[in-house]
């Protein structure tokens, strides 16, 4: 029989489909209740559907909203069935996603039945310097990116004297390619909170913000919901006082994640950064000390406070402690969110979890915008914190995408530049200008008219990219260019040496070819080129054609291509 | 607007949020309002409009296109998404046709990189596009548009 029936309803689950599939359920079900929980992580299988049974529990993946589909699903029957690969179930070690996806994330009752909020009313017993003294313990260490051991800012914060003091969670998650914080507040919006409110107990904090990214809807949303939730239940009420908890909206602008420019932000000001010190745990918003933890980080603490931080630091390395989450996406199988011990190998998280073919990677990029590109042959490489910067990367908020042997690592670093030449607030001259001509040093290069010096260049002025800027935008920009120069050195020197771009990708670089003895004259290609390029015997004009692979994707016989300018051409294979 | 939003200068980025989305985006007259209401030179709200992505200050099409330009839609291929997109609307990034009918924008992520590449038309998400999807999804909106009409 069943209990009842959950299906995911996170923002990736609702991209794939799953609010058509809860509406037609909803019809469906009868007297079944059809409840919206959030992520399980793996995204790839979406939209996904659980039916909880008397004997046990069923999950369906690729769900569609067709009736005869969800009939089977009602009865149980044995399809679609989402079984996870053995080898990511072996190698992830959910602690603190181990209820998204599983539990109403809007449904405090649930979260309580689950543990949750026991850490909060341990919290309450103890007194702050003890909490503190757990969280040192644990040697929790910030998951934002920067990795600043979280137990030390909450000592800075619980030693001032002051009539108010801050606590701000960062939830701008700007990074393209990430969805880490996303997921947290989505699927469990109670344990975030959780998070903070030990973290007001712990530093003495009675105001709280969360300042999250406007992009991001449905979290927003939740946390809301779950804010009312606790001041319904006084469960916000610290040393006898209510603690006020409120969601602030950024409005779109990636160098917010720094602390100084998003506390400006908060304030309602442009998001520039400033010099430290004052850091904000002596000057903060409006000038009261505050600290700024990232989502996942105030995730931890929930765990940290109930279990003992010496029982949170038996999970991963040394000096990197407990797990991280990452955003698997790009070139490989199975993508999705993961939450795996530190210290696994890049190649486990790669390989293993996300099943990418190894014939066939080159690089990961971890860390975003900030972060760097890290080739195949160091994959055996620990994922902790300082391994990763010793590489030229950084552990950044925990995007990771594979990067597979047929795309440009010089197209993918001006990516990069690209983005963080829009997003460079303008204060500083090194980010504002040296980005800015970083960019056009890289157009230069995959424009086909790049010279050795300019690779030259990329080093030099990444270097002084990094000493001229005040915050991490700047300090971190130059690392996807400075990456590469180092790991992928020959792809730079084919495209200024050879006008040759081995991916194909750089358009300066190529030309697109009919192969004739393929070609069946179907008249697909003229019909489709939008700038009338092809002639009536089948004869692409390189001059007017602007590589936009419209033809390649018509073709019904693969007869196109994309080739080298001026080289040997093969068609097909 | 609510008064107590008017007396915290702190709410100036989320006042500015929601005359966007009652009007779509942010007019001059609405600078200057809004300038007014919190006792700001003009200068100084057009400075924090200017800084923020989110703010527009152009109207948008009835459907607004976003196409996502992550990492992960990045490197399958958002780049000629973009492009047919231009060739198919006539317009380019940042731009909204001369009907008012299409927008189109190039965003940092929409956060579902699993479906890469997507686009979204006002909050829907399409995802893993090619490029005969893409130009049905685009003709079946002119289809509705001329059916309603």
């Amino acid at each position: 029989m069943i209990k009842r029936i959950k299906v995911g309803m996170a923002s990736c689950g609702i991209a794939a489909g799953a609010g058509e599939v809860l509406e037609l359920l909803q019809e469906m079900a009868g007297d079944n209740k059809v409840v919206e929980v959030g992520c399980i992580g793996h995204c790839y299988a979406e939209p996904l559907v659980e039916v909880e049974t008397d004997s046990g529990s069923y999950i369906y993946e690729n769900v569609q909203a067709k009736e005869k589909d969800l009939q089977k699903l009602l009865e149980v029957e044995d399809f679609s069935r989402f079984q996870p690969h053995p080898p990511r179930v072996e190698k992830e070690r959910e602690l603190i996603t181990s209820l998204a996806g599983k539990i109403v994330p809007t449904s405090l009752e649930e979260y309580r039945a689950h543990q949750g909020y026991d850490g909060l009313e341990r919290a309450k017993e103890m007194e702050p310097e003890e909490i503190v003294e757990e969280v040192k313990k644990s040697k929790l260490r910030g998951r934002g990116g920067g990795g600043f051991p979280a137990g030390l800012k909450w000592s800075f914060l619980l030693a001032k004297e002051s009539e108010n003091k801050v606590l701000i969670c960062n939830a701008d998650e700007g990074d393209p390619g990430a969805f880490m914080d996303r997921t947290l507040m989505e699927s469990l919006p109670h344990q975030v909170l959780e998070g903070m409110l030990i973290g007001a107990k712990a530093t003495g904090a009675r105001q709280l913000f969360i300042y999250c990214r406007a992009e991001y809807p449905l979290a927003v949303k939740n946390l809301n919901i779950a804010i009312e939730q606790i001041e319904k239940e006084g469960l916000n009420i610290i040393d006898g006082e209510p603690v006020e908890v409120k969601v602030k909206e950024g409005a779109g602008a990636f160098v917010c994640g720094e602390e100084t420019a998003l506390i400006h932000s908060l304030e309602g000001k442009r998001g520039t950064p400033r010099f430290r010190p004052p850091y904000p745990t002596d000057y903060g918003f409006h000038g009261y000390p505050s600290a700024i933890n990232n989502v996942e980080s105030f995730a931890n603490i929930p765990l940290i406070v109930r279990d003992g931080g010496e029982k949170f630091a038996e999970t991963g390395t040394e000096n990197s402690t407990g797990t991280k989450l990452f955003a698997l996406a790009g070139d490989l199988k199975y993508s999705g969110l993961v939450e795996v011990p530190m210290g696994i190998s890049i190649g486990e998280v790669v390989y293993d979890i996300g099943g990418a073919d190894p014939g066939s990677v080159k690089a990961v990029q971890i860390g975003g915008p900030s972060g760097g590109c890290i080739p195949a042959e160091h994959f055996d490489t620990p994922i902790d914190y300082d391994s990763l910067t010793s590489l030229g990367a950084i552990m950044g908020s925990g995007g990771l995408i594979v990067i597979g042997n047929n795309r440009c690592m010089v197209e993918t670093a001006r990516y990069f530049l690209e983005f963080t030449t829009r997003e460079s607030c303008g204060k500083c001259t090194f980010c504002r200008i040296g980005t800015k001509r970083m960019l056009e040093t890289l157009e230069r290069i995959t424009g086909g008219v790049g010279s050795p010096e300019d690779v030259e260049l990329l080093g030099d002025l990444g270097q002084k990219i990094i000493h001229g800027s005040l915050c991490g935008l700047g300090q971190t920009a130059p690392n996807p260019v400075l990456s590469t120069l180092k790991y992928f050195n020959n792809e730079y020197l084919a495209h200024v040496e050879e006008g040759y771009c081995a991916a194909m990708e750089c358009k300066a670089l190529v030309d697109v070819f009919i192969d004739r003895d393929t070609c069946i004259e179907c008249g697909q290609c003229i019909k489709n080129c939008p700038v009338d390029c092809i002639s009536e015997d089948y004869v692409i004009d390189n001059e007017v054609c602007t590589r936009c692979n419209s033809c390649i994707e018509v073709c019904p016989v693969d007869a196109i291509a994309r080739v080298a300018k001026g080289g040997e051409v093969s068609v097909g294979n | 607007m609510s008064k107590d939003m008017v007396l915290e200068k702190s709410n100036l980025i989320k006042v500015l949020q929601s005359e966007q989305k009652k009007e779509g985006y942010i007019s001059d007259a609405a600078i200057e309002r809004i300038a007014k209401e919190f006792d700001l030179p003009v200068v100084e709200v057009e400075g924090v409009v200017s800084f923020y992505t989110q703010f527009k200050r152009v109207p948008p099409g009835k459907y607004q296109i976003m196409v996502c330009d992550g990492t992960a839609c990045h490197i399958i291929g958002s780049t000629l998404i973009l492009n047919w997109l231009t060739d198919e609307l006539g317009i380019k990034d940042g731009e909204t046709d001369e009907e008012g009918l299409f927008s189109l924008e190039s965003v940092a992520c929409l956060g579902c990189c699993s479906l890469a590449p997507v686009i979204s038309i006002n909050g829907k998400v399409y995802g893993k596009l090619d490029r005969k999807k893409l130009l049905k999804i685009v003709a079946d909106y002119r289809k509705k548009e001329a059916a309603g009409s």
